[in-house]
């Protein structure tokens, strides 16, 4: 112990001479901290226009493994170390480096333009605890329909409203021997994007408010008979799909040999990467019967956050200050091909804008919203009990009942 | 006080004993035996992801063994770790002694197999564990392949996507994979038998399997012991190959749920549900731990009883 606090106070010490240094040449170096290696000449580029304003300020972006970034940063942060500037992911994840203090708490006072975000994406960087923002909001998410225009059109088939003409376009490209979903349910957590894409529209914003408030739970009808419609479509999945892994799904809708892809919004700018001969449009979650509100589950992923540890708060709270400007939004959504939730951006891409334009009419991505918070979580029960379901191994009725009796466990409405 | 030539000799001796003794005694308390113990005072406290919270006594050693949310799972993944040592101890150490018995006859290209035998075990276990993935993919896999080749359709599966199969074909990558190494001990172990010995049986005129029943295999008891504890250790400790070839969720629902996979999800979270609780974690870790050095030395201590010396 004494040789860890010797060693730490020596880093600290050396950090301490190293800014004292810094400061002589009137120059301020941040550290930056992501999972988006892929990302790294946007951003970039995004610190030298914010050193165009601020050429006192000079910013070091690092990037770690997505699957490593948590436990890496929840280590550091413990250690009372960590970057300045920490991009941090949203609702249960974030609460787990929010709560003990290590993020500095935000508002319009220090950050005045989280004035000009919505609602949801403020709460989604919000402790529950303390009703405080700790991070400003980089991008929503959704879940949906992604299609491959060529394969369509070729089959001689358009974008399904109701749930009836989705089955019978998945039946009229099977009988062109074209697989109509790309999608697999080996990987866990795919199971819950796809009840995300296609499910949608069916539960319904009244069922989110239901479910919140506690006048209904997941043995509900309305979630129960979107289950069994989700069987029933899943005979239109990749051939032995209980086996395809997420990386063959997309694999065989990049390749295009499958013609839609159930998941996030974020697959379009992968896919196009992947194949940029691709034409791909987007639809939400097919509606029961003519007129209900299509709907596409949103969320949002993270955001950047200031470490409470950091001694040069100021410049950092400086540079999230221009990560929260429309200008920096805009040309997120342009570049990433991810959507900003900064009001008053300008989209270029047209698949984006067609997200964006859905998103107007959307319910939460339920599970990662509202039950990540908790043992077990409702993302983990939904994933499985779904898996499961799919596989033919327990009926909708009881997976539902599997998914309400986990989340009961902490959640107080369902203990009724 | 003059030093007697007696003394100044213990001296440098002692030193020279300290200097090598020191040095390793330092570096295994730093690396091995701190972080051990400071493991076991996690599992005592309470936990917000990587914050420490309030001393709670045994409370996380009853969540993880008995609790509703815990219990369940660590259960489930225990009797997997008991299928995965079962399994193992048949396909992989039965099969290297196999192995090493027809190595040990050295037929035509012996030398080559004996080498073949054990390159698997020189490999990444990430890049085992991928080609596994790759060999079962269902659609293009060369094992479903294979099979519709020759007109064995109906036994093609989904094998990693199918609760019923999924276990088996990881314990049949890691057998691949480490074959090699029983394989090689085994055949350490058979060359050190004397000669005499088996060719005396064979003018006796005993048959091939009485030969290995009755002569090889009690003789080469001290090699049946070594791997039997490093598998124990091995299915215990069970992690890479799981989590590299169905994630960290033990999918398909479970069905391929290992304590090492449970405890990664516990103490750091995964993909879906980042809840970190490293009190938890730290009190599965410990318990793993105790189950395995306990029952290791005791299987130890009983498979050397029945070993014979010659």
């Amino acid at each position: 112990m004494k040789l860890t606090r010797r060693i730490l106070m020596g880093a600290a010490a050396g950090g301490f001479l190293f800014s004292a240094g810094a400061a002589m040449a009137q120059q301020t170096e941040l550290t930056f901290w992501s999972w988006r290696q892929e990302d790294k000449a946007f951003y970039q580029d995004a610190i030298k226009r914010f050193q165009a304003k601020e050429p006192n300020i000079s910013i070091k972006f690092e990037t770690y493994a997505p699957e490593n970034y948590q436990t890496i940063l929840s280590t550091a942060l413990a250690a009372g170390r960590g970057p300045d500037v920490i991009q941090v992911r949203a609702y249960g994840n974030l609460e787990t480096i929010a709560t003990p203090g290590y993020l500095v708490a935000l508002d319009t006072q220090n950050v005045p333009e989280l004035a000009n975000f919505p609602e949801a994406a403020l709460a989604a960087e919000t402790l529950r605890s303390d009703g405080k923002i700790y991070a400003v909001p980089f991008a929503m998410q959704a879940q949906l329909v992604v299609y491959n225009k060529k394969i369509f059109q070729n089959a001689g088939v358009t974008p399904p409203k109701t749930w009836d003409e989705l089955m019978a376009v998945c039946q009229a490209l099977k009988a062109k021997n074209i697989t109509p979903f790309a999608n697999g349910t080996a990987t866990a957590w795919q199971n819950e994007t796809i009840v995300g894409g296609l499910l949608s529209s069916m539960l319904g914003k009244s069922f989110e408010e239901d479910i919140v408030s506690g006048r209904a739970n997941f043995t509900d009808p309305r979630f129960v008979n979107a289950l069994a419609k989700l069987k029933d479509v899943s005979q239109y999945f990749s051939p032995n799909f209980t086996g395809v892994d997420y990386a063959s799904s997309q694999q065989l809708f990049v390749a295009g040999r499958a013609a839609m892809f159930a998941g996030g919004s974020y697959e379009v700018a992968n896919f196009k990467n992947q194949n940029p001969t691709l034409d791909l449009g987007v639809f939400p979650a097919p509606v029961m019967k003519q007129g209900d509100p299509a709907l596409i589950a949103t969320y949002y992923d993270g955001g950047y956050a200031v470490n409470a540890k950091s001694e040069k708060k100021d410049a950092a709270l400086k540079f999230i200050r221009y990560l929260a400007t429309p200008e920096y939004g805009t040309a997120f959504t342009n570049v990433l091909k991810n959507l900003s939730p900064i009001k008053g951006i300008k989209i270029e891409d047209p698949i984006t804008q067609e997200v964006a334009k859905l998103a107007e009419n959307s319910m939460s991505y339920l599970m990662l919203v509202r039950f990540r918070y908790q043992e077990p979580s409702g993302s983990v029960l939904l994933q499985s009990n779904v898996q499961k379901m799919l596989a033919s191994q327990q009926t909708p009725e009881q997976a539902a009942a599997e998914i309400n009796k986990g989340i009961a466990t902490y959640y107080k409405p369902f203990q009724k | 006080m003059p030093v007697s030539p007696k003394q100044a000799r213990t001296l440098k001796h002692c030193s020279w004993v300290a200097f090598l003794v020191v040095p390793p005694v330092v570096f295994m308390s730093l690396f091995v035996v701190y972080p051990i113990l400071s493991a076991f005072a996690y599992a005592f406290y309470e936990w917000r992801g990587l914050a420490r919270g309030d001393f709670v006594g045994l409370a996380n050693f009853k969540e993880v063994l008995f609790g509703a949310t815990m219990a369940p799972t660590v259960w489930n993944a225990f009797l997997h770790n008991v299928y995965a040592l079962v399994a193992l101890m048949i396909v992989q150490n039965g099969g290297g002694f196999f192995l090493a018995w027809l190595l040990y006859k050295e037929p035509f290209g012996f030398r080559f197999h004996r080498i073949a035998v054990f390159v698997p075990v020189v490999l990444s276990t990430i890049i085992v564990g991928f080609l596994w993935k790759l060999f079962l993919n269902p659609n293009f896999g060369i094992v479903n392949q294979a099979l519709y080749t020759v007109g064995l359709d109906s036994w093609a599966k989904p094998w990693l996507g199918d609760s019923s199969t999924a276990l088996g074909a990881l314990v049949l990558a890691n057998a691949w994979h480490f074959v090699g190494f029983p394989t090689l001990v085994y055949l350490a172990g058979m060359q050190r038998i004397p000669s005499e010995i088996i060719e005396a049986a064979r003018l006796d005129g005993t048959t091939e399997w009485q030969l290995l029943r009755n002569i090889v295999w009690p003789l080469v008891a001290p090699s049946t012991t070594i791997l039997f504890t490093l598998l124990f250790i091995g299915a215990f400790n069970w992690f890479e190959i799981p989590y590299v070839m169905v994630g960290l969720d033990g999918s398909p629902f479970g069905s391929t749920d290992v304590l090492g996979l449970v405890f990664y999800r516990t103490a750091f979270g995964n993909q879906s549900a980042s809840i970190q609780n490293f009190g938890l974690g730290s009190a599965l870790a410990t318990l793993i731990f105790l189950f395995i050095v306990v029952f290791a030395s005791m299987l130890t201590l009983w498979l050397r009883r029945r070993e014979i010396q010659f």
